[in-house]
C-alpha cells in the first residue's frame, strides 16, 4: 500500500514537472502561435487581438496554472490550429501509435528471443557468428533508414504493400494493420537484434557459473538446462531491455511515421510543435510521459514477480 | 516451466509470422482494384492545411483547396480574368467607390439554401471584421459599407476610390446561417466538404447543384491526402496511393514512368528573391545590394535547384501576372562580377563583408538556393553564412519581427490585383519586412492607386516595379517551377495564376 502511494505521488510529481519543462520550452523557442496562424498576412492589430483571444497576453506563470487547473479536470483544450477539443484529436490517433509500437515490440520479441536463445544454444557454430555478425550490421540501421529501405524493397520491388497507402482502421482494420507491418519491422529490427545479443550475452554468462555445472551434473541435457535454470534468470536484464524497449518503440514511431505518412500521436506532436500548436503538445507529452512511467512501474512489478528476493525500496 | 516458454516462445513467433503474410497479401490485392477506377481522385499535399473556414486561410495549400469548395462573386480563371460567378453582373461607379452586384438567380449552398444579398454582406462583414478576419482583414478595412439594396442585389461601398477593389470579391461567400464553417464548412463551389481527419486527409465531394454547368466537377469524390515525408512521393505516385501531386520535387519526376503519368509543368507563382533587410548595415546602401545582384546568376540557381527549369523574375511581379510583368527588368542586373566589386569598393566594402541567410526548414528550394547564392557571393569575397529555422521562427523573427539580415523565400498574391505584390513596398506598410523605404516609391505607388484609368494605372504600377528593381530593394531571383504529376487515368489540369488547385477540371481520360 505504501509502495502504490509512493509510486504514485513520483508519478504526479515527474508529470507536473514535464509540464513545467515544456511550458519553458516554449518560452524559449521563438515564434508563437499568432504568428503561426495570423501567417503573411499578419498586422499588428490582429496579432494582439489573437494572442488576446488565445490567453497568449497572460504572463507566463498565470497561463501556466490556467492549463493545468482545466487539464487535471480532464479539460485538454482546444487545439489552436485543428480548432476541435484536444482530447478527442488525440483519442482518434492513439489506436494508430499504440497498435504500431505493440505490433513493433511483439516483433522485438518473436525475433529477438528465439535468436538469442538459439545463438547461446549454439554458442561459437558457425552458425551463431554469422547471426552475430548479421546482429551487428542490423542493430546499426535507424530506424528511418531501415523504413526507406523497407519502402523501397517491399513496397517498390516486391509490391507487398503501397508506400504512403495507408488505411485508417476506421475504414477496414486488416487493411490498416497490414499497412503497419512494415514501419514495425523498420522500428523492431535493431532492438530485436539488441535483444538477441543481450539475451546470449546474458545466457552465457549463467551456463559458466557454479549451479548450471551441478545441474549438467544432475543428468540434464543443454536444452534442459538451458530452459529449466538459465532462462530464468537471464531473463532478468532482459526485462529491463524490454521495459526500455516500449519508450524506444515510442520514439522510433515519431520518425517513423513520417517515413510512412502514419498520421498517430507523434505526427500530430510533430505538427503540433512547429504550429506552435501549445495545448496539443502538452496533451501528448503528457499522455507518452504518462505511458512511460506506467511502463516502468510494470517491469518493477515485474521484477518482483520473477524474483521474490527483490525488496520493496 | 521450461516447456511453457518454449512453447509460447514458439506460438508467438509463428503467429507473428502468419499476420505477416495475411496482412501482406490482403494488402497488395485490395489496392490494384482501388487505383483502376476514376471515382476518386487522390491529390497528395506536403501539409495539412490550416482551416475550412476560407476567412481564415493562410497557407497556400489551405487556399489550392478550398478553391473548391467556395466561390466568391467573381471567380478567377486560368489566364487572371475574373469572371461573374456568384454574381451575374457587376458595375463599378464612376467615382470609384461604389460596386455593384447583380446576385446570379438560383445560386445553391451545399446545404441547399439559395444564396440571398444577406449572405453577401454577412461574408464581406466577416472578412473586415479586425477581430475575427483573417489575412485579407487590412485589405477589406477599406470598406466603408455594404448595402442590401433588394433580394437580388447588394452593393459594396468604399471609402475611398479603387478600381482595383474587384479582385478581392473572389472571396468565398458563405451562408449567414451556418455559424461555424470550421465545424460545417458550406459554399457553393464545385466540390462540397465530405469529411476531414487531421494530418491525415480532406475528402470532397461533388456538388451536384452547383451553378455552372461548364464549370461543374467531374469526378465525384476527392481526397487530398496529407503526405508528410515528401521523399517518397515519387514511390506514392508509382505505387498507386496518389494520382496528383501539384508541387512534385523536380529531383523525383524521373521516378514516374511516362506510361503512367503526365507530367505538367508551369510557374508557381511566387517571387523568390534574397529578400535583403534594407535598414540594417551595409544594406542600407543601395549600393551594396546592387553589388550583391550584380553578382548572382538566376539561371545558375535554376540549373541547382530544378533541372534548369524556372522562370526569371527581376522586380516583385511573377510572369503569370502577365498584364504587369515586365521581362525587360530581368536584364537590370545581369552577372557581373567586376561591376559587382567595384560597387562593394565604392561602398568602403573593398575587402567584403559577412552576412547570415535566414531561411526556412520546410522550404528545400529556398534552402538550395541559399546554397548556391553563398557560392556565387563568395566570389566577391561576401560570406554567407545560412540558417535553417523553423517556419514558426521564420515568422516571428524575420518577417513579423524584421530582425534578420537576408533570408530567402517566395512572395505570393493573396489576390489577383498588382496591390498584392506591390503594396508591402511602400515605407509604411504593415508588411514591409524588408524594410525599404524610397519616396520615390511611395508616390509613385500613391498615385497607382488613386488612378482610376486602368492604362495610366498599369503604367504605374510598372513605374514601381521598375523602381524596385532600380533602388533593388532585394535581390530578384525567379518564379520557381511547379511540376504537377497526373495519373494517366485523368487529364485536365490546368495552372492558375494565382494559389488555386481547380479540380473540378480533372476528368477521366477516355
Amino acid at each position: 500500500m505504501r509502495y502504490a502511494l509512493k509510486k504514485i505521488a513520483t508519478t504526479l510529481a515527474t508529470l507536473l514537472v514535464v509540464s513545467m519543462l515544456l511550458f519553458a520550452a516554449f518560452q524559449l523557442i521563438s515564434g508563437d502561435p499568432a504568428t503561426h496562424i495570423l501567417g503573411t498576412g499578419a498586422t499588428p492589430e490582429r496579432l494582439e487581438a489573437l494572442r488576446a483571444e488565445l490567453g497568449l497576453d497572460q504572463p507566463l506563470p498565470a497561463r501556466y496554472l490556467m492549463w493545468l487547473s482545466s487539464f487535471v479536470c480532464g479539460d485538454a483544450g482546444v487545439s489552436y490550429v485543428y480548432h476541435q477539443p484536444v482530447s478527442s484529436l488525440l483519442a482518434a490517433k492513439i489506436p494508430v501509435t499504440f497498435v504500431l509500437a505493440t505490433m513493433s515490440f511483439v516483433l522485438m520479441c518473436a525475433i529477438g528471443l528465439p535468436t538469442g536463445i538459439a545463438c547461446a544454444k549454439h554458442a561459437g557454430s558457425p552458425i551463431d557468428r554469422a547471426v552475430m555478425v548479421a546482429n551487428q550490421i542490423v542493430m546499426a540501421i535507424p530506424p528511418f533508414f531501415g523504413g526507406i529501405l523497407i519502402s523501397w524493397a517491399f513496397g517498390m520491388g516486391l509490391h507487398l504493400f503501397m508506400p504512403g497507402g495507408y488505411v485508417s482502421y476506421e475504414t477496414s482494420i486488416p487493411h490498416f494493420l497490414g499497412y503497419l507491418v512494415f514501419p514495425s519491422v523498420a522500428i523492431a529490427l535493431p532492438r530485436a537484434a539488441q535483444l538477441a545479443k543481450l539475451l546470449r550475452g546474458s545466457l552465457l554468462e549463467e551456463a559458466g557459473k557454479n549451479y548450471a555445472r551441478t545441474a549438467y551434473s544432475r543428468g540434464n541435457d543443454t536444452s534442459g538446462v538451458l530452459y529449466g535454470h538459465l532462462l530464468k534468470n537471464a531473463f532478468l536484464p532482459a526485462l529491463t531491455f524490454l521495459g526500455m524497449s516500449l519508450g524506444t518503440m515510442l520514439a522510433g514511431s515519431l520518425v517513423i511515421e513520417r517515413v510512412f505518412s502514419i498520421p498517430g500521436i507523434s505526427s500530430i506532436l510533430l505538427a503540433s510543435i512547429g504550429n506552435r500548436d501549445y495545448p496539443v503538445v502538452l496533451a501528448a507529452v503528457m499522455l507518452i510521459a504518462a505511458f512511460i512511467i506506467f511502463v516502468n512501474l510494470l517491469v518493477d512489478i515485474l521484477y518482483k514477480v520473477l524474483d521474490p528476493r527483490i525488496d520493496e525500496e | 516451466m521450461s516447456n511453457l516458454t518454449r512453447r509460447s516462445l514458439l506460438s508467438l513467433s509463428a503467429l507473428s509470422a502468419a499476420g505477416l503474410v495475411a496482412c501482406g497479401s490482403g494488402q497488395g490485392g485490395s489496392q490494384g482494384g482501388a487505383t483502376a477506377d476514376t471515382d476518386t481522385l487522390t491529390c497528395g499535399m506536403t501539409q495539412d492545411i490550416d482551416s475550412m473556414d476560407p476567412v481564415k486561410a493562410e497557407s497556400a495549400a489551405t487556399r489550392e483547396l478550398l478553391f473548391n469548395v467556395y466561390e466568391g462573386l467573381v471567380k478567377p480563371d486560368v489566364e487572371g480574368n475574373l469572371n461573374p460567378a456568384v454574381a451575374s453582373d457587376v458595375s463599378v461607379s464612376s467615382d470609384g467607390t461604389t460596386y455593384s452586384f447583380t446576385l446570379r438567380e438560383g445560386v445553391k449552398f451545399h446545404n441547399g439554401e439559395v444564396v440571398t444579398p444577406e449572405d453577401v454582406k454577412y461574408s464581406i462583414e466577416r472578412y473586415r471584421d479586425s477581430t475575427t478576419g483573417g489575412s485579407l482583414v487590412s485589405a477589406f478595412a477599406a470598406v466603408d459599407h455594404v448595402d442590401v439594396v433588394d433580394d437580388s442585389h447588394v452593393d459594396v461601398v468604399l471609402k475611398e476610390p479603387d478600381t482595383d477593389f474587384l479582385a478581392y470579391f473572389a472571396i468565398g461567400i458563405t451562408p449567414a446561417s451556418v455559424a461555424d464553417l470550421e465545424a460545417d464548412p458550406v459554399g457553393c463551389g464545385p466540390y462540397k466538404f465530405s469529411s476531414r481527419s487531421p494530418l491525415e486527409k480532406v475528402v470532397l465531394e461533388k456538388f451536384d447543384d452547383y451553378w455552372d454547368a461548364e464549370g461543374a466537377a467531374h469526378i465525384p469524390t476527392v481526397v487530398f491526402k496529407v503526405t508528410t515525408n515528401t521523399d517518397s512521393i515519387g514511390m506514392e505516385l508509382a505505387g498507386g496511393s496518389l494520382d496528383l501531386f501539384y508541387r512534385m520535387p523536380e529531383a523525383q519526376l524521373s521516378q514516374l514512368s511516362e506510361d503512367a503519368f503526365t507530367v505538367y509543368e508551369g510557374g508557381m507563382n511566387l517571387v523568390q528573391a534574397l529578400y535583403l533587410n534594407n535598414a540594417v548595415k551595409p544594406f542600407d546602401d543601395v549600393r551594396v545590394r546592387q553589388a550583391l545582384a550584380y553578382a548572382i546568376d538566376p539561371q545558375q540557381i535554376m540549373d541547382y535547384v530544378s533541372g534548369g527549369k524556372g522562370a526569371e523574375v527581376g522586380s516583385s511581379m511573377y510572369p503569370a501576372f502577365a498584364k504587369y510583368f515586365m521581362p525587360e527588368l530581368n536584364d537590370v542586373y545581369n552577372q557581373d562580377v567586376d561591376r559587382a566589386r567595384k560597387l562593394l569598393d565604392e561602398a568602403g566594402l573593398k575587402d567584403g563583408f559577412s552576412f547570415t541567410i535566414q531561411v526556412s526548414n520546410a522550404h528545400p528550394q529556398h534552402i538550395e538556393t541559399a546554397e548556391v547564392l553563398k557560392e556565387q557571393l563568395a566570389v566577391i569575397n561576401v560570406a554567407v553564412d545560412i540558417q535553417q529555422i523553423e517556419w514558426s521562427s521564420w515568422l516571428s523573427d524575420v518577417y513579423t519581427g524584421r530582425k534578420f539580415e537576408g533570408t530567402v523565400v517566395g512572395v505570393d498574391a493573396s489576390a489577383l490585383n498588382a496591390p498584392s505584390m506591390l503594396s508591402r513596398f511602400a515605407s509604411d506598410a504593415d508588411n514591409n519586412f524588408v524594410n525599404f523605404s524610397s519616396p520615390a516609391y511611395d508616390k509613385t505607388y500613391a498615385s497607382a492607386r488613386a488612378a482610376t484609368d486602368d492604362a495610366e494605372k498599369t503604367e504605374l504600377y510598372k513605374e514601381c516595379e521598375r523602381i524596385l528593381a532600380e533602388e533593388c530593394a532585394s535581390v530578384y531571383i525567379q518564379d520557381l517551377p511547379s511540376f504537377v504529376a497526373l495519373a494517366k487515368r485523368f487529364t485536365g489540369y490546368e495552372y492558375y495564376p494565382l494559389y488555386a488547385q481547380n479540380v473540378a477540371t480533372i476528368r477521366p481520360a477516355e
